[in-house]
């Protein structure tokens, strides 16, 4: 991966603390953090990214709080907190 | 506190991807008032997408620098919500950040590009189980796929150049398999002289570096792990074996996203919007440029978008040479379509039991005995999800020949507190005879 | 039975289970038409004397019916919370829970404390509730579904993609094709007139918006007192603040009513003023995603009441059909109470106000 030269900004991915690259998105830290898995099914299957490009909605993950969005389409910025399903009970369940 | 924000400009472009970008340009190159919207953080849609600051292709950089150059405003993560119109006037309703934003303006250029086509197949759902598309754009995004093992399996031109991105940032290329043969693929790869550029470095990357991991008349049947991908069954007709994997990229080729173009009521052809020669689609005003209109990559992509900016600036006949271009463009277009249209065996890799709709979990056991999409949706709640169906909806139209259902707004998902700031003075929907008014068909009220 | 919407399917299943030999013919297919725009909701109404008698009945038997259907049919027995936002309301509310009691329905009054408890979701702020934990939700295609299942388990055959051009003395016709039979029940809803003309029904059309899955944002369907004023006046449009849990956890919100012919259109303006109700209810819907929004047609008669029973014009002709917002809810009832009128047996509730008869008094009258 190429190196800009930015400062890296801390985010917290399920109450752990990284430190990545600025500009990547949610989703792309959430796979190099080694976290496949953003969300489970209707019927508790893991799922992770698909499409990339913010179509397919299976990598909702909570951001700072706010449930089912997209970790594809939101840039990491300082402070960011994020949790995906399976470290929560929320979403995606009946 | 004012509900919505709003905005009065000549042109509006949706999307700022190759087509948007060109479009937008040319329009503003001529006075008009451009706004473009895009949904992304950065311009470029897929094909040029790249993070702040990162290197990118040099014809990307230059059409990005032009379109900086241009004067035209780009709103970025900017979701388009509904489209509306008066005889005269065009509105859009997007979602900002979780803000409306109306935007109106006098045309508008639909420049919404393409997304994958899925086909289900055992496995498909597994986490570590991506599109090839969507590897492209989570590399771009600064994904490292560095020490995977990963497996590229699908079809289409989009094949090598993303294996060769992803053998360039680090990733252990295990296999890269391309479901149409051999002798069709080559024939596309003859024809390439006539159209340089992406494709042809990757058919050039493949002779060089693949060497046999590339093979054509071979696709994946099913993917294998238990909470993340752990190898791949492959097959090329004859013999089937299996790969270890970490990863795989899979994806049949692209579907024009061309449900804003439905929203508003501009005829669609076999998936496509159809569009003139100054690229109006069937609702005046309403242009369409790009995959919209036919896949064709971004060289066509960027003509069509050029030739409607300019349309949109001026009556007056539009250049020769970029016709011309357009022409030959499309032609070889659909050559590649010829090339890799899918093989018989694609469409019957999914069981009952494989999951056809992502978001509501549903398995095409349930939803084969519907007898249209709706009915297998309302009875199975297949396209009922977040994606509107936009994963399931082309597969399920490629293993049961169902047709669309209609499209409303809002075209994307938003929140309660932009839906209702949808409202304004713009009253009716557009005048495209689109709406039945007789009672045999509207006794079912929209549908559901 | 021309029609295979929640009516049809209740009254062929009542038909046929009574030993009839019944024929289902069904433009599209099961429960696909209004049945499948609709709420789903299983509600006890008080807007008439004879609209209380029906749904209570009704619900009488759905809840008996519903541990024998499949669960597809999703039914959540969440009850109603009718809320009152001031102490007028209040007064209403108190009247509401008498006019139930004396028809045999338990409620209780929740005061603010106990409905913010009950509900957290809705604002402070408001005076009380009605709770009717009798009430409940279904999912309205497949409940159609289930009930058309139980008619063909009962001997009745179903044709679906099939349309009617016209009904005749005991008979009907499908192009050249003529169907003899001994009666025929119109069950086409908000289509009904144009097989029978005279029936006054005309399409009264209503959007909802749905939401992501957001279970536990709200336990029971939610209602506003002024739910029943909208639904009463057949003027101009309206909207009125009803929200309802769905089993997948997905939030349905609702009420609109407005008189636009046919036009499916979505109508952002109806749409933003029922999206406002609600937030003045429910504030924290403002962050909530919505994934789709879509219209139906109810098929409304003038005195707000179904006509169920015979059509004297035509020899064999019967009528089911015009239950405006409250199809689901009676359609267990419309079905018995048709089969009892065709099989000349005792009705449980009193026929005369659904008879078809009365539009002649209607005609005179509006």
């Amino acid at each position: 991966m190429s190196k800009q030269g930015a400062r890296p900004v801390r985010v917290t991915v399920n109450q752990r603390t990284v430190d990545v690259p600025a500009g990547v998105t949610v989703a792309t830290m959430l796979l190099d953090a080694g976290i496949w898995s953003t969300r489970t099914s209707v019927h508790g299957e893991p799922r992770g990214p698909l499409c990339g490009m913010g179509v397919c909605f299976e990598c909702r993950v909570t951001i700072d709080g706010v449930s089912a969005q997209r970790a594809c389409l939101v840039a990491v910025r300082d402070g960011i907190r994020v949790e995906t399903a399976t470290a929560r009970t929320s979403d995606g369940e009946r | 506190m004012t509900d919505s924000d709003r905005l009065q400009t000549g042109l509006a472009v949706i999307g700022a991807g190759p087509a948007g970008i060109a479009a937008a340009v040319a329009a503003a190159g001529c006075a008009v008032d451009v706004v473009v919207l895009d949904r992304g953080l950065e311009p470029g849609g897929q094909i040029w997408r790249h993070r702040a600051g990162a290197p990118v292709p040099r014809v990307a950089s230059q059409w990005l620098a032009r379109f900086e150059r241009s004067g035209a405003q780009l709103l970025r993560g900017t979701a388009v919500i509904d489209v509306r119109g008066t005889a005269n006037r065009i509105e859009i309703i997007a979602d900002q950040g979780g803000r409306a934003l109306h935007v109106h303006a006098r045309d508008v250029v639909l420049a919404t590009g393409a997304r994958e086509l899925f086909v289900p197949f055992p496995g498909w759902t597994l986490p570590g189980v991506l599109g090839v598309g969507g590897a492209q754009a989570l590399l771009k995004s600064g994904a490292s796929f560095a020490g995977q093992r990963i497996v590229v399996a699908g079809s289409g031109p989009l094949l090598l150049p993303v294996a060769a991105s992803l053998a360039h940032a680090g990733a252990h290329l295990v296999a890269v398999a391309e479901q149409a043969g051999g002798a069709a693929v080559a024939r596309f790869g003859a024809g390439l002289w006539r159209s340089p550029g992406l494709v042809a470095q990757a058919m050039r990357y493949r002779a060089r570096f693949l060497g046999t991991r590339y093979r054509t008349g071979t696709w994946v049947t099913a993917a294998h792990g238990t909470d993340r991908l752990t190898h791949v069954t492959l097959t090329d007709g004859a013999r089937t074996w299996d790969e270890r994997a970490d990863v795989l990229c899979t994806g049949y080729g692209l579907v024009p996203n061309i449900e804003i173009a439905r929203l508003v009521g501009c005829a669609t052809e076999r998936g496509t919007v159809v569009v003139d020669e100054r690229q109006v689609t069937t609702i005046p005003r309403v242009y369409a440029v790009g995959e919209a209109t036919g896949i064709g990559g971004a060289p066509l992509a960027i003509v069509e978008g050029t030739l409607a900016g300019l349309a949109v600036a001026s009556p007056r006949a539009l250049p020769a040479s970029l016709v011309r271009q357009r022409t030959a463009l499309r032609q070889a277009a659909a050559r590649m379509h010829e090339a890799f249209a899918l093989r018989p065996e694609i469409r019957t890799l999914a069981t009952r039991d494989t999951i056809v709709c992502r978001c509501e979990d549903v398995p095409l056991g349930a939803v084969q005995s519907a007898r249209c999409a709706r009915q297998g949706k309302l009875y199975t709640r297949a396209g009922m999800g977040p994606c509107q169906g936009r994963i399931c909806g082309p597969a399920l139209e490629l293993l049961l020949g169902w047709g669309e259902d209609t499209v409303r707004s809002p075209v994307e998902p938003t929140s309660i507190s932009v839906l209702r700031a949808d409202a304004s003075e713009a009253t009716g929907a557009f005048m495209s005879g689109h709406q039945d008014a007789s009672p045999s068909s509207l006794t079912t009220g929209a549908r559901q | 039975m021309i029609g295979a919407g929640i009516i049809g399917a209740a009254c062929a299943e009542a038909l046929a289970r009574a030993g009839l030999s019944v024929l289902v013919l069904e433009r599209e297919f099961a429960g696909g038409g209004t049945t499948a725009a609709g709420m789903g909701h299983l509600v006890v109404m008080d807007d008439s004397p004879a609209q209380l008698a029906l749904t209570t009945y009704s619900e009488r038997l759905w809840n008996a019916l519903l541990p024998e259907l499949p669960p597809n049919v999703e039914y959540e027995a969440c009850g109603t919370l009718w809320v009152a936002e001031d102490d007028e309301q209040l007064d209403a509310i108190r009247t509401k829970h008498e006019v139930y009691a004396a028809a045999g329905v338990a409620t209780e009054i929740l005061d603010p404390v106990q409905l913010a408890s009950a509900e957290p979701q809705l604002r402070p702020g408001l005076a009380g509730a009605l709770r009717v934990p009798g009430d409940g939700v279904i999912y309205p295609p497949l409940a159609a579904l289930a009930l058309l299942e139980r008619a063909r388990a009962a001997g009745a055959r179903v044709r679906e993609g099939v349309c009617v051009d016209a009904i005749g003395a005991r008979e009907v016709r499908i192009g050249t094709e003529r169907i003899a039979c001994d009666a025929v029940v119109n069950a086409a809803g908000a289509a009904a007139p144009a097989l029978t003309p005279g029936i006054p029904i005309v399409p009264r059309k209503g959007h909802l918006v749905i939401t992501d899955r957001y279970p536990g944002f709200c336990r029971h369907q939610l209602v506003e007192l002024g739910y029943l004023a909208s639904a009463h006046t057949m003027s101009s449009e309206s909207v009125a603040f009803n929200v309802q849990p769905r089993a997948t956890g997905q939030i349905l919100i609702g009420s609109s009513r407005e008189l636009a012919g046919w036009d499916p259109a979505i109508n952002p303006a109806i749409v933003r003023q029922m999206l406002d109700r609600a937030l003045d209810f429910m504030p924290a819907l403002a962050r909530v995603s919505a994934i789709r929004t879509w219209t139906g047609f109810r098929p409304a008669t003038p005195d707000k009441l179904p006509l169920i029973g015979a059509w004297d014009e035509t020899p064999g002709l019967w009528i089911a059909a015009g239950h405006e917002g409250l199809g689901i809810t009676t359609a267990l009832g419309t079905g018995q109470l048709l089969a009892d009128l065709v099989l000349e047996r005792e009705p449980a509730i009193d026929p005369a106000p659904f008879s078809p008869s009365r539009v002649h008094a209607m005609a005179a009258e509006h």
